[in-house]
């Protein structure tokens, strides 16, 4: 196992490498770069400001000595500085790293187990009214636009019921410490991270029902019920755990997401996370820090793609066994 | 295990329940010196759904199942034979329907009693066995925990006395090494092994009844000799009842105390299996018996001929794994294999699973690159050849497939899949089309069936559309990879007669792959014998069945079921 962990991170390694390569090419290749916007912001036109502004952010340099000192900085972990926000880019992005890890979890696991958790329900009881408005639901919570079902979410929950805080990440000026700082985040949290989590439950749903109901058919099932084993027990020891595989699969694709995906909520909710420093790194040509967001988003899909496979491993002994 | 549709399928398979409606035969059961019947099943029919060929999969069957005894329940696909033992287990899937009858066990009606008294039946009174080892067992858990499990369902003996039980039961059914058995995945134990772990589950609670739903098909022969002697002698120490359905009179002959044939969910003839085996009256009886290919080389020897086909020295060599940290493992498929084949000589290549035969096959039509080793078909070297110089010979050496089921594209019309290959060798489309409902009435289909897909045919059916697909571009070679071992027998001589004659009147050369020796004596001029990927014996087919010279060929055929039975048979 450790062996072939440290296969894999090696792998991952190049891969990372690569990727910051291409985003750096490809960043390059949109039109205008930081100086252009910072000048225009200013109402400056002048061709020797902006010359300056060049050789201070070190933009004069050909593309190739650019990427180099970028790469070398890169792989001792230092992601360069933001002259926007006047920061080392890994500072702005740990500030804001926790926010949306704390987010993009909770909505994964709140659609991972309730997807299961529905889909193995409507599973077993396939054809019945309880499948069919669990399928519909899910559905509805997948077919809705994201920002709509989180507009209507604050409508409902945050106006009108005044049951949960409607924006932001924690009561700004509140002073609360411990505890009470953490349930203070918590009921900001629910809303964005129901909304997200519901979003991608229906996926679950889907691939749950569709591989419990493949399970259902095989014979083993069939040599379970030989035993006389009871349907409950058939249903949790035999079918889920063989179901699950393929969900698992998907799930860890998903995962890679964790820190991008959730660009829409975070702007809806006022969510400080890294979708919104990305956004607006992006509309600023903030080269280095939107760098700095794709290769620790990067860094992220690969990360759980690795813990995927090791999980895929822990699930299932034949992977196990016969690599 | 029957879908619906392989009900349907019954009614358009080739005139095989055509015979005119004969009474059946029902031999009184001698009743003296045995014991009372443990399982009493009377007049049970069970519904078919609407808009299935026929109303009832079984209709007024009666079995008896007597302690000591071991019923077998013979018959081809869909004569209804799995569905009575299914319902017998409580375990008939929901789209079929118990219309009339009772099955006792001792005093107690089964199609009565309530849902939740059926657990405690089921598996602790009754337990059965199925036919394909490699799927009936959880492949997540592991084999002691799978056995151990029969006990935790009947909240029977602690989790650790639970855990020597397994041991022990793995042990009683001959697992070598128990205790690593028992600690193993069902994936890394081979098909017979796996089948012994299913023998020892179903023993685990001392049923007295046991069902085995065709429980050696899957397996190799010498294997099955092996499950049959074991299954014979449980049965035998512990008194039980056995339900045995098979399909193969061999097996029948083998281990039978009492025999019931069934077609078409009735039953045509039963009695005991000396006096069926050796007198049948029924005339579907007198068939199935008939179509048992005997074990003595049919064809006479051909005076040899140009070899159309040479093979020097084939190997193939699988590598599995690699990578960065991970070393490579080889798997020796195939050893420096050499044979030729004439015009019109029909080559068996046999061997167990794992002996190499259908990667020597595949090798052949390069859908797979051999190692090393030259395949020469007059100059030209198969093994070798790259681009247009493999299309253009790719044609004259074509393959026939094992499972009629998934080697036809379920959604593309039976005359688009004959026609692809000449299409994709430059044919006019039309033409090839209209070839293509020549080569179906070649192989004895109704030309009309191109314009329909492949899952509107029976097995036997699609059978012949993949022989079609073969002969559509015109081969000198056929290599037919188990081709009729998924079919049922009388369907399987069918298929072997037009194999035959389009042999001789095409002027055909054919490899025959197969692991039924039977099959292997039936048709091939030559056999070669191979065992872990090495040819051990190659010759004149009388010679090999006749008067084997290798111990393995020996072995292989000794492990045949009913052999000493089968003069008698006639």
């Amino acid at each position: 196992m450790a062996r072939f962990i440290a296969g894999r991170l090696l792998k991952a390694i190049v891969i990372l490498i690569c990727i910051t390569i291409l985003n750096f090419f490809l960043i390059h290749a949109a039109p205008g770069d930081p100086a252009a916007v910072m000048a225009g912001e200013a109402g400056e036109t002048d061709a020797v400001f902006l010359q300056q502004l060049r050789e201070r952010f070190g933009l004069d340099q050909p593309l190739y000595m650019q990427l180099f000192i970028y790469l070398k900085s890169v792989v001792q972990l230092d992601l360069g500085y933001s002259y926007r926000q006047q920061f080392p880019v890994l500072d702005l992005i740990a500030d804001r790293l926790p926010a949306t890890l704390l987010l993009s979890l909770s909505a994964f696991v709140i659609s991972l187990g309730l997807g299961i958790l529905a889909g193995a329900v409507a599973s077993a009881r396939q054809g019945r009214w309880s499948d069919t408005l669990i399928s519909m639901v899910a559905l509805i919570f997948y077919a809705t636009p994201l920002f709509w079902l989180a507009l209507m979410a604050v409508l409902l929950f945050s106006v009108q019921l005044g049951w949960l805080p409607g924006f932001g990440y924690e009561t700004v000026g509140a002073g609360y410490t411990g505890i009470a700082r953490a349930l203070d985040i918590l009921s900001h949290l629910v809303l964005p991270a129901l909304t997200l989590g519901l979003f991608f439950m229906a996926v679950y749903v889907r691939m749950t029902r569709a591989s419990m109901l493949e399970v259902n058919t095989m014979d083993f099932v069939k040599t379970a019920k030989a035993k006389g084993l009871r349907p409950g027990v058939i249903q949790r020891r035999h079918v889920l755990r063989n179901a699950l595989l393929p969900v698992v699969t998907l799930a860890g694709l998903q995962a890679g997401q964790l820190v991008g995906g959730a660009v829409l909520i975070e702007t809806v909710f006022a969510w400080p996370g890294i979708g919104r420093l990305m956004f607006e790194a992006l509309s600023q040509r903030d080269y280095n820090l939107l760098l700095g967001v794709f290769v620790i988003s990067a860094a992220m899909v690969l990360l759980f793609n690795l813990i995927t496979d090791v999980l895929y491993r822990v699930v299932d002994p034949r992977i196990r066994v016969t690599s | 295990m029957h879908s619906i549709r392989a009900f349907r399928g019954v009614a358009s398979e080739e005139g095989r329940m055509t015979e005119e409606p004969h009474r059946p035969v029902i031999r009184p059961e001698p009743v003296e010196g045995r014991p009372a019947p443990v399982v009493r099943i009377e007049r049970l029919s069970i519904a078919l759904p609407e808009g299935a060929d026929r109303p009832f999969a079984v209709e007024r069957v009666n079995f008896n199942l007597r302690p000591g005894e071991l019923l077998c329940v013979v018959g081809e696909s869909g004569s209804g034979k799995s569905m009575s033992a299914n319902a017998l287990m409580g375990l008939l899937p929901d789209t079929v329907r118990v219309a009339e009858g009772r099955i006792l066990l001792e005093e107690t009606d089964l199609l009565r009693e309530p849902a939740d008294k059926l657990y405690d039946v089921r598996g602790r009174r009754v337990a059965m066995i199925f036919q394909e080892p490699m799927s009936a067992l959880n492949p997540l858990m592991k084999v002691s925990a799978q056995i151990e499990e029969v006990f935790e369902a009947h909240g029977l003996l602690t989790p650790k006395e639970r855990k020597d039980k397994a041991l022990q039961l793995l042990t009683e059914v001959g697992l070598p090494d128990p205790p690593r058995a028992a600690d193993s995945y069902p994936f890394q134990l081979s098909g017979g092994q796996r089948q012994r772990v299913m023998i020892a589950m179903a023993l685990a609670l001392e049923p007295q009844v046991l069902i085995a739903d065709e429980p050696t098909t899957a397996l190799d022969v010498t294997t099955q000799a092996q499950i049959l002697k074991l299954i014979a002698r449980l049965q035998k120490e512990r008194n039980m009842a056995v339900m045995f359905i098979t399909h193969d009179f061999g097996v029948v002959a083998e281990i039978a105390d009492y025999v019931t044939v069934m077609q078409l969910g009735r039953i045509v003839e039963s009695g005991p299996a000396d006096e069926v085996l050796y007198s049948p009256e029924h005339p579907y009886t007198k068939k199935l018996i008939a179509a048992i290919p005997k074990l003595r080389a049919g064809a006479a020897e051909k005076t040899a001929s140009a070899p159309v086909l040479t093979v020097e020295d084939l190997t193939k060599t699988y590598h599995m794994g690699g990578g960065f940290f991970k070393r490579q493992r080889d798997v020796h498929a195939v050893k420096g294999v050499s044979f030729t084949l004439g015009r019109g000589e029909t080559l068996g290549i046999v061997g167990e699973s794992g002996s190499g035969k259908s990667s020597v096959g595949r090798c052949l039509v390069r859908l797979q690159d051999p190692t090393s080793g030259r395949v020469l078909l007059g100059d030209k070297d198969m093994a070798h050849l790259k681009g247009t110089e493999l299309r253009a010979v790719r044609r004259r050496i074509q393959m026939i497939f094992q499972d009629p089921f998934s080697s036809l594209n379920p959604r593309e019309k039976v005359g688009r899949i004959i026609a692809d290959g000449p299409i994709a060798y430059g044919e006019d489309p039309k033409r090839a089309l209209s070839r293509a409902a020549a080569l179906m009435e070649m192989v004895g289909l109704d030309p009309r069936g191109v314009n329909r897909f492949p899952h509107e045919f029976s097995g036997g059916q699609r059978q012949r559309i993949g022989i079609a697909r073969a002969l559509a571009l015109e081969p000198e070679i056929i290599v037919a990879d188990e081709a009729v071992s998924a079919l049922d027998v009388s369907i399987q001589a069918q298929v072997l007669d037009l194999l035959g004659t389009l042999k001789k009147d095409l002027n055909l050369s054919l490899i025959f792959i197969t692991h039924d020796l039977r099959v292997a004596a039936q048709i091939c001029d030559r056999v070669m014998v191979m065992q872990k990927g090495e040819v051990v014996e190659i010759g004149p087919g009388a010679a090999i069945f006749g008067a084997p010279k290798h111990a393995y060929t020996q072995s292989l055929i000794d492990a045949i079921p009913g052999r000493e039975k089968e003069a008698a048979m006639a």
